[in-house]
C-alpha cells in the first residue's frame, strides 16, 4: 500500500460518522421558492438534483485520485427530508446512541428545527405512504409480520450495467432528445408524460456534467494555488490531469482507466445524491467493465499495473466514505449499520456464456484484500465455467476473517432470472447486489419491498387469527388448533395466514408503487438503466425493462423447526397434546424444561439433511412461493419471492413469543435459509444437502451463513476441500454461501476491548460489518455462532 | 442381513484420506491403548451412558447408548447422501473405529458394497488382522490408513495389550501387494515418539521406498487430551498421566526427522 493510500484510508477509517444539513437545507430551500407549483414532478426532481449539485460543497481529499463527495465531507451523511423526516428526537438517538451514531451539531439541529422539520412534517413520502395504507396493513405493520423498505428509502435497488461504461452523458442526451422528438402526440395519450420525463432526464444528466465540471474548475484553482516545490511536484501534476478528467467524464465516454473509475463514480453520487435508494447502487461486475480499458492502457504502456492498483485502491475508499443513511425512529432494530450494501462483482460468465475471468478479477480481489474495507462489499461469481484458482484465491481472503468476498453460483442466477422471463444475455449479465438479490445488471429494477415473518405467520395461526402482542384479532379465524386433527390441517390453516398477510402485503405494495411513481421518480436513475429512456418512463414508474418487486422471507430455519416439532410431538409420536403445547408456549417454557430440553436435543431439525423436518422447510418455501410470485405490480412488474434476512430476524424474534422449536420468547429468529444458530450437528455437507431441498431457482436470491472456526483454513488441503464444498452446493443449485472465519475468544475479547479490534470485521447476513459498530445481542449471536463452528 | 456394530458416523471428515468423507466408526476392538481418543469404541457391545446438556447454563442428564446396529444397506444410503461432495473433492468413505476389522465379514461385506458402487474406499486399521482377513478386505479398500505404533514388541504388548508381529506382517505383506498405504504415526510423548522407537520406525519403513513411486506418506498424529471426559463418562481408565501434550517444536523436529529419509509428512492426518 502506497503512503497516499495508508493516509487516505486512515482518513477514512478515522472519520467520524455525521449529519450534515446540506442536502435538506437545499432541497428545502427549492421546494419553498415554489418552482414545484410550476414544473412535471419529474422536472422538479430533476432540478432538485441540480439544484443540489450546483451549490453543495465540493470536497477534494488530499493525494485522492478520484473527486466527489456525497456530502461536504467523508462520512458526512445527507438527509432526504423529500423521503422522509427525522425528528429533534431522532436526531438526538442518532447522536447519543452508542452503536452507527452519527453526531449531529447544534447547528444541523437548529436547521432542521427552524427549516426543515418546519417544511416537510406531514408532506413527506412517508407520510404519503402511511397516509395510503388501510388499517390491515397497518396492523400487519405493527404486529412486525412483515416491513415495509420505501418506507424510509426511495426502492432503487438496481446495478449499472454495461452502458454506462460505454456512454457519456452527451450521448444519452442525444438519446432523449431523439424519444422526444419521436412522440407521438396525436396518438399517445401519455405523450405529455414522456415529454415531461424525458426533460427531467435530460436535466438531471445536464446537472452532472456540471457538477463534474465544478470539480474540474476547483482542481484547476488548487492547481493555480499551490506553491511548487519538489516535493508536491508529483501531486501538481495528478491534480491538473484530475481537472482534465473531470472535464472529459462524465460528460464523454471514458477513454482511459482512470477516467472509467471517475466516471463510475460520478454516475455513483448522482444516483445516491437524487434519493436514498435501497440497496446501494454499485457498479456491478467491476472486472468485465473494466477490463477494455486495463488491457488497452497495459499494452500500450500508459498504465502500469501499480498505477492501476493505487487507483483502484482510491476508489474502494470513496465508497468507505459513503455511510448508508440513517434511518428515523427509536427502533432501527430493522437494519442497523452504516453499510450501505454495494456489492461488487468479480468473476462469472460474459455475455456469450464464456469464462468471464481475466486478470484484473485477480487483482481486485488483491485490492479487497490490502483494503480491507466493509464498504464496498464484495463477492465471487462462481460458474462452472470458472476456474478452480478463482475459488482458491478468493478463500485465501475468506479465511483472513474479513468476511468477504462471498460466494455465488452465477449458472443458479442466470436461471432464476431466465425463469422469469428474462433474455439469456440480459441474464448473464447480471449477478448479485445488496445482500444476495438476483438481478439483471444495467436493465432491472427489482426492488426489494420488505421481510416477512414466517415464524410470525405461525404464532398468528396457534392464536386463530389473533395477535397476543398488540393484542387483536388481524387475521382470519383459521381453526381452533387444539382441534386439528391432523398435521395437513395445521399446514392448512398456517396457509390461510400466509395468504391472508402476503395479500395484504402485497396491495399495499402496489398502493407504494403508485404513490412513488407519482410522486417520487428518479429521473437520473433512469439515465441509467435501460430501457427508460426508449420508454420515456420513469424507473419509479416502471421504466426499466424487466421491473421486480420482492418480499423477503425471514426464518426458514425457525419455522421449519416449529413446524416439525408440532408434528413430532403432537402429531406423530404424542407426546404431549396441541393444548399442553400451547400451554408450555404461554408459559415462555417455565416450568417446562425437560421438555424444552425435548425440543431442543431431542426433535428433528431443519439443516441435519433429515427429510423429516426439511420436508416442512420446503412445504413452508413452495406456500411462500405460491402466495407471492407471478402477482402483478401496479407499475407492471411482477412480484418475486427471495429468501434473505439482513438483520430483520432479530426484530422479527423481539415480536414473537416463544415458538415450538424451544426458542423464547423475543429471541433472534435463523437468519437466512442458515439452520436455526446450534441446531445443525452433522456438519456442512449435512446442511447444504437441507438448504438445497428448497428449490432456489424459484427465488431472486437465498442466504446461507456457514460458520468454521479459523483453524480450519490451515493446512494445504482445506482450501481444496472448501472449494470442493462450494462446487458441490452450487451443483445442487445453491444460490450463495458466505464464510465466517473468526474465532469466538477474539470475538469475545473484542466485546471486552472494542478499542483493540477497530477493523474487526464480521460477516453479518449477506454483508460483512465491524464487529464493533453491532448491537449487543447481534455480537452475542455471532458469538454463540463461533462457538458452535 | 449381516449386521454391523456403529458408534458413530462423521460427515464432512476432512482428516482421515482424501478430500471430503464420511467416516463409519466400528465398535470393539483388540488393542487397549492408553491414548486412546475413542475409548468407547474398545467394547463390542453396546453400552450406555449418561451424557449432560446443557440450556439456559442448566446441565441435564440424559441416558444415551453408543453402538447401533446397522446394515450394509443403511450404511450405504447414509453415505451416498454426501456423494455430490466426494465427487467433487475426489473423497470418499473411511471405515475407523475401533478396528472395522474386528467385525471381519460385516466389513468385507460394506468395503465390497462401497465400491459396487463406485466409492473411494479407506481402511483406518491397527492392522491387528489374520492375514486371511486383510487378504479379504484388499481387493475393495483403494487406501489403507495403517496405524504403527511402536516397534519393539514388548513395548507393544505393554501399552497395546497386543503383539505387534502380525501387524508388521499385514503391513509388509500390503506393501508387497502394492496397495496404496499411508501410516499413521500416534505421537505420544514418553511412549512411541523416544529415539528407539523413531529410529526403528524409519528402518523398517525405509524399504518401501521401493515400491512406491511418489515418496511414501506418514501421518503424525499428536496426542491430545480431548478425550478425558469420554473416559470419564464410560467409566474407565485413563492412564494417560495429565499435562502431557506434544510441543510444536518436537512435532516438528519428528517432520523433519522423517523427511531426512525421503518421507512425505503431514501433520494431523
Amino acid at each position: 500500500m502506497t503512503d497516499r493510500i495508508k493516509n487516505l484510508r486512515e482518513q477514512s477509517l478515522n472519520a467520524v460518522n455525521c449529519i450534515s444539513a446540506e442536502r435538506a437545507l437545499l432541497v428545502t430551500e427549492l421546494y419553498q421558492s415554489g418552482v414545484d407549483q410550476e414544473v412535471s414532478v419529474p422536472v422538479m426532481r430533476a432540478l432538485t438534483l441540480e439544484h443540489i449539485l450546483k451549490h453543495k460543497h465540493l470536497c477534494i481529499n488530499e493525494g485522492e485520485l478520484i473527486v466527489g463527495e456525497r456530502g461536504p465531507a467523508p462520512k458526512a451523511c445527507p438527509t432526504y427530508p423529500e423521503i422522509t423526516v427525522h425528528s429533534l428526537e431522532d436526531l438526538d438517538i442518532l447522536d447519543s446512541r452508542k452503536k452507527v451514531s452519527f453526531k449531529v451539531d447544534g447547528q444541523t439541529r437548529k436547521i432542521y428545527k427552524e427549516k426543515i422539520i418546519p417544511f416537510w412534517s406531514g408532506k413527506s413520502n412517508r407520510d404519503r405512504i402511511m397516509q395510503a395504507m388501510d388499517q390491515d396493513w397497518k396492523d400487519g405493520y405493527k404486529a412486525g409480520i412483515f416491513t415495509e423498505f420505501q418506507e424510509q428509502r426511495a426502492p432503487g435497488h438496481t446495478v449499472a450495467g454495461e452502458k454506462i461504461w460505454q456512454k457519456g452523458m452527451l450521448d444519452l442526451i442525444e438519446e432523449i432528445r431523439d424519444t422526444r422528438s419521436a412522440i407521438k402526440w396525436d396518438t399517445d395519450p401519455d405523450a405529455k408524460a414522456k415529454s415531461e420525463e424525458l426533460k427531467a432526464m435530460e436535466i438531471a444528466a445536464k446537472a452532472i456534467i456540471l457538477f463534474a465540471n465544478r470539480y474540474a474548475e476547483a482542481l484547476e484553482e488548487l492547481d493555480k494555488k499551490e506553491i511548487r516545490n519538489s516535493k508536491l511536484e508529483i501531486q501538481k501534476s495528478e491534480i491538473a490531469d484530475l481537472a482534465r478528467i473531470c472535464r472529459q467524464v462524465p460528460a464523454y465516454a471514458p477513454q482511459t482507466f482512470h477516467e472509467a473509475l471517475q466516471h463510475y463514480w460520478f454516475i455513483h453520487l448522482g444516483v445516491i445524491t437524487e434519493l436514498n435508494p435501497w440497496d446501494s447502487f454499485n457498479p456491478g461486475r467491476l472486472d468485465q467493465h473494466l477490463y477494455p480499458f486495463y488491457r488497452r492502457e497495459i499494452d500500450t504502456g500508459t498504465l502500469t499495473k501499480e498505477c492501476a492498483i493505487e487507483l483502484l485502491q482510491s476508489f474502494w475508499i470513496k465508497f468507505n466514505n459513503h455511510p448508508a443513511p440513517p434511518k428515523i425512529g427509536v427502533t432501527a432494530l430493522e437494519s442497523n449499520t452504516y453499510t450501505d450494501f454495494s456489492l461488487i462483482n468479480l468473476g462469472g460468465v460474459k455475455s456469450d456464456g464464456s469464462d468471464g475471468v481475466n486478470e484484473l478479477t485477480f487483482l481486485i480481489l488483491d485490492v479487497i484484500e490490502e483494503m480491507r474495507l466493509v464498504q464496498p462489499s464484495s463477492m465471487v461469481q462462481v460458474s462452472r465455467k470458472n476456474p478452480d484458482s478463482l475459488i482458491e484465491r478468493s478463500l485465501r481472503i475468506t479465511k483472513t476473517g474479513l468476511g468477504q468476498p462471498s460466494y455465488f453460483n452465477t449458472d443458479a442466477i442466470i436461471e432464476e432470472l431466465v425463469r422469469q422471463g428474462k433474455d439469456i444475455v440480459d441474464a448473464r449479465n447480471g449477478g448479485a447486489s445488496g445482500c444476495v438479490e438476483a438481478g439483471a445488471f444495467g436493465t432491472e429494477a427489482y426492488i426489494l419491498s420488505g421481510y416477512f415473518n414466517l415464524s410470525k405467520i405461525l404464532e398468528i395461526t396457534l392464536h386463530n387469527g389473533f395477535d397476543p402482542r398488540t393484542q387483536k384479532q388481524i387475521g382470519p379465524a383459521s381453526g381452533n388448533p387444539a382441534s386439528f386433527s391432523s398435521f395437513g390441517k395445521l399446514m392448512k390453516a398456517y396457509q390461510q395466514q400466509l395468504n391472508h398477510f402476503i395479500d395484504i402485503k402485497i396491495k399495499g405494495n402496489n398502493a407504494i408503487h403508485s404513490i412513488i411513481a407519482e410522486s417520487m421518480p428518479a429521473p437520473f436513475l433512469s439515465l441509467i438503466i435501460d430501457d427508460c429512456i426508449s420508454k420515456g418512463i420513469d424507473y419509479n414508474a416502471g421504466g426499466a425493462r424487466y421491473n421486480t418487486t420482492y418480499i423477503q422471507g425471514v426464518g426458514l430455519g425457525s419455522i421449519t423447526d416449529s413446524l416439525t416439532a408440532l408434528k413430532y410431538h403432537v402429531f406423530d409420536k404424542k407426546t404431549i397434546s396441541m393444548k399442553g403445547f400451547l400451554e408450555a408456549l404461554e408459559m415462555n417454557f417455565r416450568d417446562y424444561d425437560e421438555f424444552r430440553v425435548e425440543l431442543i436435543y431431542h426433535t428433528p431439525k431443519y439443516g441435519n439433511d433429515e427429510d423429516y423436518a426439511d420436508d416442512q422447510a420446503k412445504h413452508v418455501f413452495e406456500m411462500f412461493f405460491e402466495a407471492v410470485d407471478g402477482h402483478p405490480t401496479s407499475i407492471g412488474g411482477v412480484h418475486r419471492i427471495n429468501m434473505l434476512p439482513t438483520t430483520s430476524h432479530i426484530y422479527f424474534g423481539s415480536v414473537i413469543g416463544a415458538l415450538p422449536d424451544g426458542r423464547k420468547a423475543k429471541q433472534p429468529l435463523s437468519e437466512g435459509i442458515s439452520p436455526f444458530q446450534g441446531a445443525d450437528t452433522k456438519g456442512p455437507t449435512a446442511v447444504l444437502n437441507s438448504a438445497a431441498k428448497i428449490d432456489h431457482l424459484k427465488t431472486g436470491g437465498t442466504l446461507l451463513n456457514q460458520k468454521f472456526s479459523p483453524d480450519f483454513f490451515e493446512g494445504e488441503e482445506a482450501t481444496g476441500k472448501l472449494t470442493a464444498l462450494i462446487r458441490s452446493y452450487f451443483r445442487m443449485n445453491g444460490h450463495h454461501i458466505q464464510f465466517n472465519v473468526v474465532s469466538a475468544e477474539t470475538l469475545k475479547d473484542a466485546q471486552k476491548h472494542p478499542e483493540k479490534y477497530r477493523d474487526l470485521i464480521v460477516r453479518v447476513a449477506g454483508y460483512s460489518d465491524y464487529f464493533n459498530d453491532l448491537g449487543e445481542d447481534l455480537q452475542n449471536e455471532i458469538i454463540r455462532r463461533t462457538e458452535q463452528g | 442381513m449381516i449386521k454391523g456394530l456403529i458408534f458413530d458416523i462423521k460427515r464432512f471428515a476432512v482428516h482421515d484420506g482424501p478430500g471430503i468423507r464420511t467416516t463409519i466408526f466400528f465398535k470393539g476392538c483388540p488393542l487397549s491403548c492408553g491414548w486412546c481418543h475413542n475409548p468407547e469404541s474398545r467394547s463390542t457391545d453396546p453400552q450406555p451412558s449418561v451424557k449432560h446438556l446443557a440450556m439456559d447454563g442448566k446441565l441435564f442428564e440424559q441416558e444415551e447408548v453408543t453402538g447401533k446396529e446397522m446394515t450394509v444397506d443403511e450404511l450405504l444410503h447414509e453415505v451416498e447422501r454426501d456423494r455430490i461432495f466426494f465427487e467433487e473433492s475426489g473423497g470418499g468413505v473411511t471405515l475407523s473405529g475401533g478396528e472395522p476389522l474386528h467385525q471381519p465379514d460385516f466389513c468385507t461385506s460394506l468395503l465390497k458394497t462401497l465400491k459396487e458402487n463406485e466409492l473411494h474406499t479407506a481402511l483406518d486399521t491397527t492392522g491387528y488382522a489374520s492375514a486371511k482377513e486383510i487378504a479379504r478386505v484388499s481387493p475393495y479398500t483403494d487406501l489403507f490408513l495403517f496405524d504403527l505404533k511402536i516397534m519393539d514388541d514388548k513395548e507393544h504388548m505393554k501399552y497395546t495389550g497386543v503383539s505387534n508381529k502380525i501387524i508388521l506382517d499385514n503391513l509388509r505383506t500390503l506393501q508387497e501387494k502394492g496397495k496404496e498405504i499411508i501410516i499413521r504415526f500416534p505421537v505420544i510423548p514418553g511412549i512411541t515418539d523416544t529415539p528407539s522407537n523413531i529410529s526403528s520406525m524409519i528402518d523398517f519403513l525405509s524399504p518401501f521406498h521401493h515400491f512406491t513411486i511418489s515418496p511414501f506418506e506418514v501421518h503424525l498424529l499428536p496426542y491430545h487430551a480431548a478425550a478425558k471426559n469420554k473416559y470419564h463418562r464410560f467409566r474407565m481408565e485413563d492412564k494417560m498421566e495429565s499435562g502431557i501434550e506434544v510441543t510444536k517444536d518436537r512435532l516438528m523436529e519428528l517432520k523433519a526427522l522423517f523427511e531426512k529419509t525421503g518421507f512425505r509428512i503431514k501433520v494431523g492426518g
